[in-house]
This record gives C-alpha cells, structure tokens and sequence, in this order.
C-alpha cells in the first residue's frame, strides 16, 4: 500500500461504532482492459461436420452479443434436425470406420495435442471467452482456460490405460456421445465433455449454449487443425431444440447433459426405454457453513468466492450461507465490508471482479428472485459500487433474515444473490444444509480437523470444499447427489460415464 | 377351491372344505406369511391376499398383496433407518452381512423345504440355498474393501489434499427378479446394505414363500429394523410408485418387461433418482456377484482440504 493511498484513505465507523475502511473512495483504479487486437474472430460461423464447416440446412443464424456491451460479436448457425442428423452419421461413421479401430496410444497422443493447442492460443481464447459470456478477463485467463486445457491434457494419458481403472474388468466405448452444455463456463464444459468421451474411444456431437458458442467454434478450428479424424468430434449450434433433436436421435448411445435440474428431468424422462447411457449435472444451492472457530477473515474470502466467482453463474456456488450465531454480526459486518471492494464492470478490465451477467434473461431470473426474497420478508443488502449504464450488471447482493422455507433458499437463483442463515449446533446445521432437493456441493469453514471431517462426511453433497472453495482440477471428480444429478466428471470416476464397463 | 389338494401342499382341504384329520395324526401349524417393515411383521394395512400356488395350481399360502401405502410405510421406515445404518463402520456392517448368513446356514433345511414346494427339485433348492448364503458371505466380506477400491486420491495441481470415496445413494425400492424365490432376492438386497444403503424390496410375486422366511433371517440377525423391507405382491401393482416416490433415491429393476422399465426410467425421472435395471443376469452364476453391484448404489463424495504452504520452497522433508 504506498503512502499516497494511505493518505487518501478514509476512515469512519459504521453503525456499531467499529472503525470501517471505505475502500471506494479515494481508490480509482486505472482501467486496465485486456487487448482484442490478437484475437481472430469471423463474421459468421457455420457448423462443424465432419471435420469441415457446413452451412445449416435451415439456412438460419442467430446472433450471439457480449452481454457486457450488448453488441453483436458474430452470427452463429441454428441446426436443425436434418443438421444433428447429419452430425450423428459423421460421428458414427468416423467411430465406426477409423476412431474405434485407432491405436489407443495413438488416440492419447491426438488428445495431447489438442491440449497443447488450447495452451498455445489460450491468451485469444480468454478473451473471447470473456466478450461472449462476460465472465472476467482474470478468470477466463488463470481458470477456464488453463483448466480446459489440462482437462484435455489428464484424460489424454488415460486413452490406453483404462483397464487399470476397472478392476476385474474389460471396457469397451459405446460409440457415439451426444453432449449439451450449459454458458456458464462454455470451453471449460466442452473440455470435460470431450476429453473423456474422446479418451474412452467414443465420437461425439457437442452443443454449446446458444448464448456462448464461440469458444467451442474455436475449438473446432482447433480439431480441425490438429489432423483429428473427420467426424471424430462434431460442434453443432443452437437451441433448446436443437439439444433436444440430439437427446432423442436413435443412433446416440450417450447423453451427457449439463444445465438446469428442470431440463435434466426432461432429458431423464426422454432416454427413457431407450439404451442410451446417461449423465446429469445438475443444478446445485450449496450450503456454504462458517463456523465460530473459522479462521474468520479467509471464511469472508470464501464466501466471497462461493457465490460472486463468475457472477454467481456456478451450479456449486455456495448460495446458502450458514454463519454460527456468536460469530453472526463480525461475519456480516466483516462480508459487507469486503462486498463493498467488489468491482463490478468490464469484464475485459483486469481489475474487475465481477463481470456481465450471461443474458438478458438470466438477469430478468436473478431480479425475479429478488423480488421474491423482498416479498417473502428477507431483508437485502447490495454493494453500492457504480455499475455500467450499459450491458447486463447486477450489484453483489446478500439477503438476511431468510426463512430455511422461502424460496431463495430453496431454488437455484444462478445470480450473486447469497441467503444467509445462522445456526447454533452442528447437528442444526447438518439437518439444514442437507434440506434440500440438491446435493452438489458445500463447503466448511473451522480450524478443527475432527469437525472438517464430521461435516464433510455428514453433508449429502458431491464436493465439499473445507476452508476452502470453487476449487476445480481435472483428476478430482465432480458431480451431484441427488436432485443435482448423476455420474461424475473429472478423475478416474469420469471414465464410466463413457464406457461399458 | 373345489379340488382335493395333494399331499405336497401345506393345505390339505376337502371338497367340503374341511381339513383332513385323523385322530392320531398331529395337526400341522400353518405360517402366515406376512410382510417385513420397520423390522416388525404386519400384515398389508390393505387387508388384501392372494394365494402363492405352485406349477399345478395347488395352493401354498396366502401372501399378503401389498398396497401402495405398505410402500409408503417402508420407505419412512428405510429412510429412518438409513441414517444409523450407513453411520455403522463399514467392519460392523460386514458383521452383521455374516451373522445374516450364520442365521440362514442353520435354517437351510427350511428354505429346501420351500423351494421344493415352489417347483424345484430337491438338488436345484439345495444349490440355491447353498448359493444364497454364500453370496451374503461374499458382500459380508466387500462391506470394508469396496471404499478402497472404488476410492481414489486424486493429485490435483493445487495446495490441496483431494480425496473422492464411495457413499451410500441412500433408500433403495428394489423389484427382485420374479424367475426365483430366493437367489435373485438374496443377490439384489446383499448389495444394496452391503454399500450401507437401506431398501424396500418387493419379492417375486409367483414364488414369494422364501421372501417371507428370509425377512425371518433377517430379523434375527443384528439387522436394524428398517434396513431391510420386505413386501410380497403384484410388480404390475406397485411398480410405478416405486418409480415416483419421491423419498426413494434410486430403484433396481430385475426384470425383462421392457414396458415397465421404459415406465420406471420416465417416473424416476420426478426426483432424478438412479435407475438400475438389471436384464437377463443369471443370478445362479457368478455373474450374479461382483462389488460393480456395490459401486452402481454409491455416489462419489470428493473433499478438498487445504494443505499448508510453509515450507514449501525448501520442500516439506
């Protein structure tokens, strides 16, 4: 801190009386905005078909904006149910004809380098990553990236060792996999959908979120580039019906779905009475629990974290926060303070914290909750930092007084909206952080070991984070309990979402 | 029933309707077949029946038909019990899988009895029993070993110790195959609490005696109540609560009716519970055991714990 901030530091107290720094005064950051000039991007973009660029068959396109400026950026093309067809014979042909007969040492190495092609390009990838879905420049360059990549990079060396992860058993791949992910981390998604399916010797179908399709254009390109087999992986765009023309195709053996519980559901219910193999993830509302011998500090970095880190567009973000009553007033004076440094803005400037919300309608979603949260008696505090007058922004939100039955406890709001809770005993907070129909996630916050493993054992959830959170990396499996889905992605685990085993 | 029945059968009823007695003769005492919930044996709060006959059409027992409510009433009674059971260590459950099978080794002679009453011949009922006792054996001895095999520490690139271990998916409804009285039973419910799940399972609805007698094994055996629930009745009944309530968090179907399957798979859907649906296994061979059975009822819990950094530019040693 140099003195001249010190100086222009402003000191008052708040309400009770405690000394509060006001970190939004005096601190004008300079704006530091990433460069656009190196990334290469088309006017328009086709579908990816075996191997090459098609036009769709409806002769249709749909725009995709950046949500922070609401400018168009490309137009993309809607695949219809001719144009998934077309999509599934190619994948079926090349696992048919060549990707099924391929060396499986030979397939790692195909794997490997498409990783090394993401790392090679991953400063361009950001930044689109970045203008067409509005997370932050800091997180799309040191997370989504670097993880997709390394994703591609674990699940390569797999490729000719899997019958070291099935004791007692021979897998076979299962042929063509059809994939639908969610725009809340579109590379990073396609990343955990293809590597396994490419490494366990299927072909797939891929489709990205409408409203985030450009990072899986480009890695198109890339798999064009890397000399991949034609039809091996397939890149098609549109949406919810397009989606639902690959769900319901006869020749896919595998759906695996991330996105919303209520589309899971749907999704469920349609592969049923079929063959297909299924995976769902799920949506999640995480209890994230802090209590009174945390380390309180770092628990406010982590509740931070838990639901402001990419919006709040996380289906493990920690949106239920659960603070031990004697410890309750430091915690929500302490979380207010540190809501207050949040920078909300250009995603594409390095120092903003948090970016654009996703689209127009996930932001009319988040105002719907919080109206509902208003209505229903809970009391709602929000950062009073500036927000663009343009682009889709929302202030970090908390709300108090919030009722284990109201509704913003209860439903994924997807937004930086936290419930916050107290509870007095650990068998309490057990009872209420496991009240719910997810499972996904949660996360502890104590100094003592033996209560970590307590909780961490007791919580009905797939991941759970201890004095820490939202921590990802390729060889730790993830997915739900629950209503938050099933199968999981990452590690060795994610192997049998692709394979008979 | 109008018939004579023959000397095989239980009941031995005239055409008047009267039993057969001889003054010297000791009069057989008859079993009651009822069901299995909560750890107790209540008859269906239905008050409904049906006879269990053999291949001729003799009649072997009156069985309970169990309603949708008996359904209701065991899956409270599995997701009470599932809490204490799955909090059990993995040796104790071992035990309890083994003293399951202690209890049915001394009542062999029994389930022959019924298998033999059932259709089978009296070498085919030797070896199912046999079979069925030592396939508890066999999950007796995965309930401490699955975790370590199915578990995995994960090397994530960060300063973190990352683990991922197998936990129970919690109530388990269970359709057992309807082709056998006692194996197909045996082998759905071994894996289900050997992974410290708790269960309702309904029993074959054409051969339910051993389902019934087997609830008695259970229930002598250090099994809490509620672990196991057993009802007899129609599959075509109840299949399709099975498959929509939502307190259940995964299902098991041994059947080969591909309508019903197709019928369970849209109506788990409700809850996303876990449909496993087991075709055309011969539960008579060793393709009826292995702990992949275990893995298919679990879910994979991960943990990330933060490890300390200081230190750590001069390594940790």
């Amino acid at each position: 801190m140099s003195t001249t901030a010190k100086k222009n530091k402003k000191v008052s107290s708040n309400s009770n009386g405690v000394a509060k720094l006001k970190f939004n005064t005096g601190w004008d950051y300079t704006a530091a905005p990433e460069s656009k000039s190196h990334i290469k991007l088309k006017g328009r973009y086709d579908l990816f078909i075996n191997g090459k660029f098609v036009k769709p068959s409806s002769g249709k396109y749909f725009e995709t904006i950046n949500p922070a400026t609401e400018e168009p950026i490309a137009e993309i093309a809607e695949a219809n149910i001719a144009d998934v067809d077309k999509a599934v014979k190619a994948a079926r042909n090349a696992y048919e004809k060549v990707w099924k007969k391929t060396r499986a040492a030979e397939r790692a190495k195909y794997i490997f380098r498409l990783s090394r092609m993401i790392q090679e390009r991953a400063r361009e990838f950001a930044v689109i990553e970045t203008i067409d879905g509005g997370k932050t420049i800091r997180e799309s360059r040191d997370v989504d990236i670097p993880l997709a990549a390394n994703h591609f990079f674990y699940y390569a060396g797999w490729a000719d060792k899997l019958e070291y992860a099935f004791p007692g058993r021979v897998p076979s791949s299962l042929g063509v996999a059809g994939q639908i992910i969610p725009w809340n981390f579109p590379l990073l998604m396609a990343a955990w959908k293809i590597a396994p399916a490419l490494a366990t010797g299927n072909t797939v179908v891929l489709k990205p979120a409408e409203t985030t399709p450009l990072t899986a254009l480009k890695l198109a390109e890339i798999v064009q580039e890397s000399g991949l087999p034609e039809g091996v992986v397939n890149i098609i765009t549109g949406f919810g019906q397009t989606g639902a023309d690959i769900v319901n195709h006869p020749d896919i053996d595998k759906i695996a779905f991330t996105g919303s519980t209520e589309v899971g559901k749907i999704i469920q219910k349609a592969v049923a009475g079929t063959n297909k193999k299924i995976t769902l993830e799920l949506g999640g509302k995480a209890a994230n629990i802090i209590f009174e011998d945390a380390p309180l500090d770092q628990a406010v970095e982590g509740i931070i974290n838990g639901i402001y880190f990419n919006q709040g567009h996380v289906c493990c973000a920690g949106s239920r926060l659960f603070v031990q009553e004697s410890v309750y007033n430091i915690v929500l004076r302490k979380l207010k303070d540190r809501m207050e440094t949040l920078i909300v803005g250009d995603p594409l400037d390095k120092n903003t914290d948090i970016g654009a919300i996703n689209s127009k309608t996930q932001l009319n979603t988040i105002n719907k909750y919080v109206s509902i949260g208003k209505k229903e008696g809970a009391e709602i505090y929000q950062s009073s930092c500036p927000i663009p007058d343009k682009g889709f922004f929302f202030r970090p939100t908390l709300f108090t007084n919030v009722a284990q039955s109201n509704r913003i406890a209860q439903e994924e709001i997807f937004g930086p909206v936290l419930a916050i809770q107290t509870f007095r005993t650990d068998e309490e907070v057990i009872e209420k952080a496991n009240n719910t129909p997810y499972g996904l996630s949660a996360g502890v916050w104590t100094d003592k070991g033996s209560k970590i493993f307590n909780l961490t054992t007791k919580m009905r959830a797939g991941v759970v984070w201890a004095n820490t959170y939202n921590k990802f990396d390729p060889t730790s499996p993830f997915g739900g309990y629950k209503e938050s889905g099933f199968g999981r992605e990452g590690g060795l685990h994610g192997l049998s979402a692709y394979l008979k085993v | 029933m109008s018939k004579t029945v023959e000397k095989n059968s239980k009941f031995l009823i005239s055409e008047n309707g009267l039993e057969k007695t001889s003054p010297k003769k000791r009069l057989e005492v008859l079993k009651t077949y009822k069901i299995y919930i909560g750890g107790q044996f209540p008859r269906t709060e239905s008050g409904r029946y049906y006879i269990a006959t053999n291949n001729k059409g003799e009649q072997l027992a009156n069985v309970c038909l169990s309603s949708r409510k008996d359904f209701r009433d065991a899956v409270v009674s599995a997701r009470n019990a599932f809490k204490g059971w799955s909090a059990r260590a993995a040796f104790n459950r071992g035990q309890i899988l083994y003293r399951i099978a202690e209890m049915f080794e001394g009542r062999k002679a029994q389930f022959i009895e019924e298998l033999v009453k059932q259709d089978a011949s009296k070498a085919q009922a030797q070896k199912e029993v046999t079979l069925s006792i030592d396939r508890l054996i066999y999950y007796a001895g995965w309930c401490d070993k699955y975790q370590q095999i199915f578990g995995t520490v994960n090397p994530v690139a960060s300063s973190h110790f990352n683990f991922s271990v197998p936990e129970p998916t919690g109530v388990v409804a269970a359709i057992a195959p309807q082709e056998s009285s006692l194996i197909g039973l045996v082998s759905a419910i071994a894996p289900i609490i050997a992974g410290a799940n708790t269960c309702v399972i309904l029993a074959s609805e054409t051969k339910p005696l051993c389902a019934v007698s087997f609830a008695e094994v259970v229930n002598s055996s250090d099994v809490p109540g509620g672990v196991v629930n057993i009802l007899t009745g129609k599959p075509s009944e109840l299949f399709s609560q099975f498959a929509s309530h939502m307190d259940v968090n995964a299902i098991v179907y041994c059947g080969n009716d591909e309508l019903i399957q197709k019928e369970i798979q849209q109506k788990a859907a409700g809850n996303v519970k876990r449909v496993l649906a087991y075709q055309d296994v011969n539960w008579l061979s060793e393709k009826g055991q292995t702990p992949y059975y275990i893995l298919d009822l679990q879910e994979i819990k991960t943990t990330w714990h933060p490890i300390e950094n200081i230190g750590s530019g001069g390594g940790g040693y």
